[in-house]
């Protein structure tokens, strides 16, 4: 026993064993760069600097408190629509179509849910409170569709083929970002007030609905972000390629350097989105890194060690839980809005729970639970993975199958061969759990 | 006023389809339910345990298509769905074998285990695509109808159309048959009372000589057979594709906590409480209403509470509800 301590001693601390992990991970980015491509290299860095972030965010939450929280992508799709809200610019008649008619809507449907939270909180248990809770739903619901059914229609109605819905604030689209943050917070709150000092398996539950119902209205609301028919050209806070292209002095700088001016302009600004978000990232770890060195951080690992005995040391835990889950959830939020902006679309189609629910959790745990530098680890070295496993892959089935006669079989498992990600990726967290269960970097 | 017209519509556009769904929620929330309580975790693979089981089945069925094997009037994968099942709970207890044993071993905390059945899931659902891709599958064949619309007019001399499809009736007498067996043998046998009592009280049934790793295998192998059956229903009647089956773990969640974690009564009560929300709030019932009022009275929207795409929020207000109502359950599960 004492053996296996020692060796666990020996391996988690000190530094050495983070800065080896990191030039590991450094060395297959450089790879990528050098064997394929820099703008490849540099797309993986941007999404991995973006899942590093939403790690953080899912770390904060499960790593400092053991709040198993399943509803990341609801979060990640609810800063992404921050980024149409604040961003793009009103539509066109918009507004002048129903927009005072979704606002007084929206208005009376929160009245109404507050109106009956209040009745079941101030009325004395009984068939009575019921009945009164009831209905005040039941009548808010319908009053909300009359006023806000016909707003919706004829927003909707109002040039759909380029806008249908109320359009944003044409607002700086930087400002996007902590505003994704704030929505997935409000978000976090509500869901939090109903899931939260239960049973650790019902809040994943709670969360997998949640993120469900986001993305439904996210797909359905039409009048918000156009649904599935999709907002594009949001606005970018760094230059267009083409700009960069045309202007002369760009031009020059690239030649003087010996770049094709074209190869440099999509690289430059891929360089300037990783400035960005790298600034992003490090200033969230630092405040990371202060909050759990904290008192308050001290706190929250003593609950999350033992929640009983926190308790009776006069802690409240269900509120400390609120508190954590919403921040972790606001840092998701804000990584789904930078994550909308480097896009520059946003598609609810593409949202799937594998993707970004499923996927920032491996992260997490291949990181190490509790270690903030571990989930931004986890977030590069897993997102490579992704990106790479699919042409990987694809490559070793080629070269398993080459033996193969053609047929129906080689052609089957060549195609399937885009489905390893998946398979490569339960795999790997299996493994982790099982055999590396404090992850690559351990908390200390 | 038209009251037969109004039923007729009301069973063939609520009451039918809400029947198969709920039996095909029970089934799923029942395994869900039974490794809860057995195995005390909520195993979010069984969505993926449900589309890999049927995923066999619809190989199976292939294959005695191919051999020019067919079951009459009823579909093929009915004769198939033994060997499904067989195939499913290998599977399962190899699973258990290589993922789940050492979390028991080692006592984790349940959440430990539900992280690994997220492994499991992502291993499964990509196993899944592997097989079978991402298109959808009808693999349903035999008589589509018990009673045709038409046939239903010309006997009752209605405006409206009855119509059963053979998936739905087949849905309802396996789910049946599956319940009773299941209830038979958890009441009855030797094993099924020894899985009560693990379930009850685990050291009172580990001093009393149950052997835990036989309870645990007979529960991964009841449960495959619950979901591959569930499975195969659900795609009989809606078509499989593998994503539908992963986002079918909310209703079967919720059907299993409103019921009440546990109780095996309750995962059937609550997959119909589910299914009958579900299909009565995203119903539009503008035909039920005008046969029932004066002419002048017919509504002209939809009457729809909410569109059909908002069916989650459905299963999810429910499963906020009964939390704040009744954490146990409507048959006092174990409290979440």
């Amino acid at each position: 026993m004492s053996g296996a301590q020692m060796t666990s001693q020996a391996t988690s601390t000190g530094p050495g064993r983070g800065l080896l992990l990191a030039a590991f991970v450094a060395a297959l980015f450089i790879a990528t760069g050098l064997f394929q491509s820099w703008t490849l290299a540099l797309l993986i860095v941007n999404m991995a600097l973006i899942s590093s972030i939403m790690a953080l965010g899912v770390n904060i939450q499960w790593g400092y408190a053991g709040l198993f929280s399943v509803g990341t992508m609801g979060f990640v799709a609810l800063g992404g629509l921050s980024v149409v809200l604040i961003s793009s610019a009103p539509a066109p008649g918009g507004w002048a179509a129903g927009g005072a008619g979704i606002v007084l809507g929206l208005a009376m449907g929160a009245a109404t849910i507050a109106a009956a939270v209040m009745a079941a909180s101030k009325m004395g248990p009984g068939r009575r409170r019921t009945v009164v809770v009831a209905a005040i739903l039941i009548i808010g619901f319908f009053l909300f569709r009359a006023v806000f059914d016909p707003a919706v229609q004829a927003v909707e109605a109002n040039n759909p083929a380029t806008d249908g819905n109320l359009g944003g604030l044409g607002l700086p689209v930087l400002l996007a970002w902590p505003v994704g943050g704030l929505l997935a917070a409000a978000a976090a709150w509500a869901i939090g007030k109903a899931a939260l000092g239960l049973r650790s398996d019902y809040l994943a539950i709670a969360t997998l609905g949640i993120a469900e119902i986001i993305l439904a209205v996210l797909k359905n609301e039409d009048w918000m972000a156009r649904g599935v028919k999709n907002v594009i050209s949001l606005p970018r806070p760094v230059p267009y390629e083409v700009d960069l292209q045309r202007s002369q002095g760009f031009v020059d700088w690239a030649l003087s350097w010996g770049f094709d001016p074209v190869t440099a302009s999509s690289i430059v600004v891929r360089l300037m989105y990783t400035g960005l978000f790298a600034v992003v990232l490090l200033a969230l770890i630092a405040l990371s890194q202060a909050a759990l060195h904290s008192p308050w951080g001290r706190m929250m690992r003593a609950i999350r060690d033992n929640e009983v005995s926190a308790e009776a040391m006069g802690k409240d835990v269900t509120r400390r839980h609120l508190q954590v889950f919403i921040l972790g959830s606001a840092v998701i939020g804000i990584a789904g809005a930078m994550m909308t902006t480097l896009d520059g679309q946003l598609t609810p189609g593409s949202y799937s729970p594998l993707r970004f629910t499923f996927l920032v959790w491996v992260m997490v745990i291949v990181g190490g639970s509790g270690n903030n530098w571990g989930s931004v680890l986890g977030g590069f070295l897993i997102w490579w993975l992704w990106v790479m496993v699919e042409p990987i892959g694809n490559w070793l089935m080629v070269v398993i199958t080459s033996g193969m006669a053609d047929g129906w079989l080689k052609a089957h498992l060549i195609n399937s061969a885009a489905h390893m990600r998946l398979l490569t990726m339960g795999v790997i967290l299996l493994l982790v759990l099982r055999f590396a269960p404090k992850g690559l970097l351990p908390e200390r | 006023m038209d009251i037969l017209n109004a039923l007729v519509a009301f069973l063939n556009f609520v009451f039918i389809p809400g029947v198969a769904y709920g039996a095909q929620l029970a089934l799923g929330a029942l395994g869900a339910t039974l490794i809860y309580s057995i195995l005390r975790f909520s195993n979010f693979a069984h969505g993926d345990t449900m589309a890999i089981g049927t995923v066999f089945v619809i190989l199976l069925t292939w294959g005695m298509q191919g051999a020019g094997v067919s079951f009459g009037p009823l579909p093929t994968a009915l004769l198939a769905l033994p060997f499904g099942i067989a195939l499913t709970a290998m599977l399962l207890l190899a699973t258990d074998r290589v993922v789940y044993r050492y979390y028991r071993r080692v006592k984790a905390a349940p959440v430990i285990l539900v992280m690994a059945s997220l492994g499991v899931m992502f291993i499964l659902n990509g196993v899944t695509r592997f097989i079978i891709g991402t298109s959808d599958i009808s693999f349903t064949d035999g008589e589509r109808f018990i009673l045709t619309a038409g046939d239903f007019r010309t006997w009752s001399g209605l405006a409206e159309g009855l119509a059963i499809r053979t998936t739905q009736g087949v849905t309802l007498v396996v789910a049946i048959i599956a319940v009773a067996a299941l209830f038979w043998f958890l009441q009855k046998t030797r094993t099924g009372k020894s899985m009560r009592a693990f379930s009850d009280n685990e050291d009172l049934a580990l001093l009393s000589g149950i052997n835990p790793d036989r309870v645990v295998a007979v529960t991964w192998i009841v449960a495959a057979a619950l979901a591959t059956t569930a499975g195969t229903l659900y795609g009989l009647d809606k078509g499989f594709s593998p994503f539908t089956y992963f986002q079918l773990l909310l209703p079967i969640f919720a059907a299993a906590i409103v019921g009440g974690l546990g109780s095996p009564i309750g995962a059937i009560a609550g997959g119909f409480v589910i299914a009958f929300s579900e299909v009565m709030v995203t119903y539009a019932w503008k035909k039920v209403v005008t046969y029932l009022v004066p002419e002048e009275m017919a509504p002209s929207g939809l009457l729809q509470l909410m569109s059909t795409d908002y069916k989650f929020a459905v299963s999810f207000v429910i499963l906020i509800i009964v939390l704040l109502v009744m954490p146990t359950g409507l048959f006092k599960g174990k409290s979440i």
